[in-house]
């Protein structure tokens, strides 16, 4: 069941966008930087007006405005959305020991002192940060002071959570507890989750929403969108390489002329728009064209090496290949060299975009 | 937050420079000089000496070719303070005795001071008069607010003199620390009289009315003059000396309401 | 004035290993300024006769006169703090047409001399002044009472209080602002648990600076207010009298003013430590 609904324009930063979220809904919110995402959670929190639009939470409208012919435009101040914001700081107020900071907004909703730190507790407790209550934010670490942002924000009881990247300022050994705290106390809420890390969309996400130059390009279940990603974005962070272009019958023909056969899971008529996918694993790389069965055999300059797992990955402008670490001694790959990938055919799914 | 703070400074700097400027002080003078003055005479002088000695000035250079004549107005005491402390003066002119009697005690006078003029006391009133203000007693109706000076500075002395010479008991709304802050005071409106010097009056136009009274005689303001003993020009500070005292001198003074001394 | 963010580096660190400092001819016009405000504060002291130092100060105009400018300049605080207050944030946290003239007027007591602040005051509030006639009306006379003195030196303190507050408001940025709006705290809430705790610091150097001035106000005092000992002779006035007559009571009276002025900078440093 749906619980939230939005469409938005903002024109100054290009953003039309709509979705909604459902009632026990995970929705990640990927997309480049720029794309519009954080402009996205500023509208649904109420700190930036948009042109046009409107949006319901529950039976509550946070705002209607711009619309032709209505009778007049409606917007709910921030305060009263029942819409938390998780930023990608922490930001707890300096002031206030992690337990007020916590109690905040039960106080702000009217409940009382011993009321509201009862609340404050049982939160803190729920995100694994009872020992941390009496200590200021300054004697919190990155991990610490997030894990009580997050019951902060709980502790209103939202009726939608919006976060805009909570992991991205953390150490890379902090974000696994945090994901697995996230992963538990999230279950049952609506929340809109910003992020760029693959990780965070599998493990807390339902649903995954790509956005791109402020509209949506993909919208559907986290394990979809991740194996058959239709947009670059959703490839590139599903480590899939893909060639977005026309099905001809025989594969993919994109508009430089570079044709990729594959096999057709599903429906795809010559004429319609397809991509054609498949894992950098499956590319094998040579210094001249190998003979043999069918290939697909590309062109390509080396852009970048870096390291992957146990293998190198080897980046060119748009596709990438793992080798390894022997392959590159054997070959001599370095930047700027000219060789050629080749990937078997039954190694590339082909499905309409 | 820096930049923030480097303009607070630089504003601070500012109020300070513009708050320096503000105290009252010396004036300084000077006539048209006739070819280029060779040499300078420097006259301190009570700051209700500004009008009549800046004539007196031109007048002197005048028959003086290559003198320069210039002032330093400001209050008797601040003169002799400064005088004391190494100003460079040729001329002294107090407006009351007690301060030049300081200055020969400091042993900065050359001659004995000679006494100029005399300024008695008097009402000044706004020119509608609002409180109906006619004699010193009526100084003592507690609704009419009366501006004097300070019992400290010589204007005060003489008009605490007056009461009681008069038997008038007056409570006044400020004690200034200067006879043109009572006259400003009376002339702005805010205060329904004040006891001035009628030199005060007169100089001040039609923007106050001056009511004498009986009783001021009982205080009169002896101005005295003399020559510095630090002064490199001490003919020139005699002569000026001389040109004060002189019938000429006499009826510029007079001119603005001085008395005889 | 800042809050230490988690992940800045600690300042007491910064300092022990700072490895670049200023060039060393600095320190010589650096030292002059120095002493160049140290000096007179030292002649002052040299130039006090203690023998008679207790009884100079202790006597009935110098404690009126005392007591006068203390009182007054903790109510023109108040006031500075009360109207202040409101005003920076206007000016940080809201634009309209005309923001950058108005706060520039706002700012002009601090260049201006404060002699002309009596004027303006004087011509405002005065008998006969702006609102002189409607304040008569309702029975209101400030001419020559110790509200006037704290009027006075509320007009010239309040850009010190605003200058600074404003300047601590946009330092400490609305993010926070933003987060409590969303956590549902109203904007009064936000003002009063977030806002106000967060400049604090601010808040106090500029109510700190805003008494300094107050407590040394003296141009627009005696030419708006007055000079009357217990009513509007503050202790700037009385110093400037005592001049006339009575240099050592003068100078007595100037090293009791640094000396509270050194006090109170003192306690609220003492207290901002703490």
């Amino acid at each position: 069941m749906t619980v939230f609904e939005l469409s938005a324009t903002v024109r100054h930063r290009g953003l039309h966008v709509a979705f909604s979220v459902g009632e026990h809904e995970v929705v990640a919110l990927l997309g480049p930087n720029g794309a519009g995402k954080s402009t996205v959670l500023s509208v649904v929190a109420g700190l930036l007006r948009p042109d046009v639009g409107h949006a319901t939470l529950g039976e509550r409208v946070l705002f209607d405005v711009g619309r032709p012919g209505a009778s007049q435009a409606s917007f709910l101040p921030a305060h009263r959305r029942s819409v938390a914001l998780l930023a990608q700081q922490p930001l707890l107020f300096p002031h206030l020991t992690a337990r007020d900071n916590v109690a905040f907004g039960p106080r702000s909703a009217g409940r009382s002192r011993a009321e509201s730190r009862a609340i404050a507790t049982r939160w803190l407790a729920e995100v694994d940060a009872t020992q941390l209550a009496h200590r200021r934010p300054a004697q919190l670490s990155g991990g610490q002071a997030q894990r009580v942002a997050v019951a902060r924000a709980l502790a209103t009881d939202p009726g939608l959570l919006l976060m805009d990247e909570p992991m991205a300022a953390l150490d890379v050994a902090v974000a696994p507890t945090l994901r697995q705290m996230l992963r538990r106390v999230l279950a049952d809420r609506a929340v809109v989750i910003v992020t760029h890390d693959v990780l965070d969309a599998l493990l807390l996400a339902d649903r995954v929403i790509v956005l791109e130059n402020g509209h949506v390009v993909e919208d559907g279940p986290t394990s979809q969108v991740l194996a058959r990603p239709r947009s670059a974005f959703a490839a590139q962070i599903a480590g899939l390489n893909m060639v977005r272009g026309t099905y001809d019958g025989r594969g993919v023909r994109n508009p430089d002329g570079l044709l990729i056969e594959g096999l057709t899971e599903d429906r795809v008529d010559p004429g319609d728009s397809a991509v054609a996918v498949f894992r950098p694993s499956a590319v094998g790389v040579y210094t001249r064209p190998p003979g043999g069965s069918p290939r697909n055999v590309i062109d390509v300059t080396v852009t970048e090496l870096e390291p992957h797992g146990d293998q190198i990955r080897v980046r060119t402008a748009e596709l990438s290949a793992d080798v390894t670490a022997g392959a590159v001694a054997d070959l001599d790959l370095a930047p700027a060299r000219r060789v050629v990938f080749a990937v078997k055919a039954n190694e590339v799914a082909i499905y309409r975009s | 937050m820096k930049r923030w703070a480097a303009s607070v400074v630089a504003v601070l700097l500012i109020g300070t420079a513009a708050g320096c400027g503000s105290g009252r002080s010396s004036g300084t003078s000077s006539g048209s000089p006739s070819g280029s003055p060779r040499q300078t005479l420097t006259v301190f002088a009570a700051a209700s000496l500004t009008s009549t000695f800046t004539k007196l000035g031109r007048e002197f250079e005048a028959a003086h070719k290559g003198v320069k004549v210039s002032f330093s107005f400001a209050g008797s005491s601040d003169l002799v303070a400064q005088i004391e402390q190494g100003a460079p003066a040729d001329v002294l002119a107090s407006a009351d005795t007690k301060n030049m009697d300081e200055a020969v005690s400091a042993k900065v006078v050359e001659n004995k001071p000679v006494a100029f003029a005399s300024n008695t006391l008097e009402i000044a009133v706004p020119p509608d008069n609002p409180a109906g203000v006619t004699s010193l007693k009526d100084l003592a109706t507690p609704s009419t607010k009366v501006v004097v000076c300070a019992p400290q500075v010589p204007c005060g002395a003489a008009a605490r003199k007056v009461e009681q010479i008069a038997k008038v008991r007056i409570t006044p709304v400020s004690e200034e620390q200067a006879v043109t802050d009572v006259l400003t005071k009376v002339e702005s409106g805010e205060a329904d009289a004040g006891l001035v010097y009628l030199t005060d009056v007169r100089a001040a136009g039609g923007k106050v009315k001056g009511l004498t009274f009986p009783q001021s005689s009982s205080a009169v303001n002896t101005y005295p003059i003399a020559a510095l003993k630090k002064s490199k020009h001490a003919t020139l500070a005699n002569d000026f000396v001389n040109l004060v005292t002189s019938t000429e001198g006499r009826s510029v003074l007079a001119a603005a309401g001085f008395a005889a001394p | 004035m800042s809050w230490p963010r988690p992940g800045s580096p600690h300042p007491e660190v910064a300092n022990r290993t700072r490895a670049v400092g200023p060039p060393r001819w600095v320190f010589v016009p650096a030292a002059a300024g120095a002493v160049f405000v140290v000096l007179p504060l030292a002649a002052i002291i040299a130039r006090v006769r203690w023998s008679g130092f207790l009884a100079l100060v202790t006597s009935d105009s110098s404690l009126a006169a005392l007591a006068l400018s203390l009182r007054t300049s903790a109510t023109s605080t108040l006031l500075c703090v009360g109207l202040g207050v409101p005003m920076a944030m206007v000016l940080a946290r809201t634009s309209f047409p005309g923001q950058q003239v108005l706060r520039s007027l706002v700012l002009l007591p601090l260049v201006l001399p404060p002699v002309v602040g009596g004027i303006a005051l004087l011509y405002t509030f005065g008998r006969r002044g702006l609102l002189g006639h409607t304040l008569e009306v309702l029975g209101i006379q400030v001419a020559f009472t110790t509200a006037a003195v704290i009027m006075a030196q509320t007009f010239v303190a309040l850009p010190f209080l605003v200058v600074s507050l404003e300047g601590a408001l946009r330092t400490s940025g609305e993010r926070y602002e933003a987060v409590a709006a969303t956590l549902g705290a109203g904007p009064t809430t936000v003002f009063r648990r977030v806002t106000l705790p967060l400049v604090l610091p601010g808040l106090a150097a500029g109510a700190v600076l805003s008494f300094a001035r107050s407590l040394g106000e003296f141009g627009a005092t005696i030419t708006f207010a007055g000079s009357l000992q217990g009513v509007t002779r503050t202790l700037p006035l009385e110093i400037y009298l005592q001049r006339e007559v009575d240099p050592d009571a003068a100078v007595a009276l100037s090293l009791v003013l640094v000396l509270v002025a050194v006090l109170v900078i003192g306690l609220v440093r003492a207290g901002r430590a703490a």
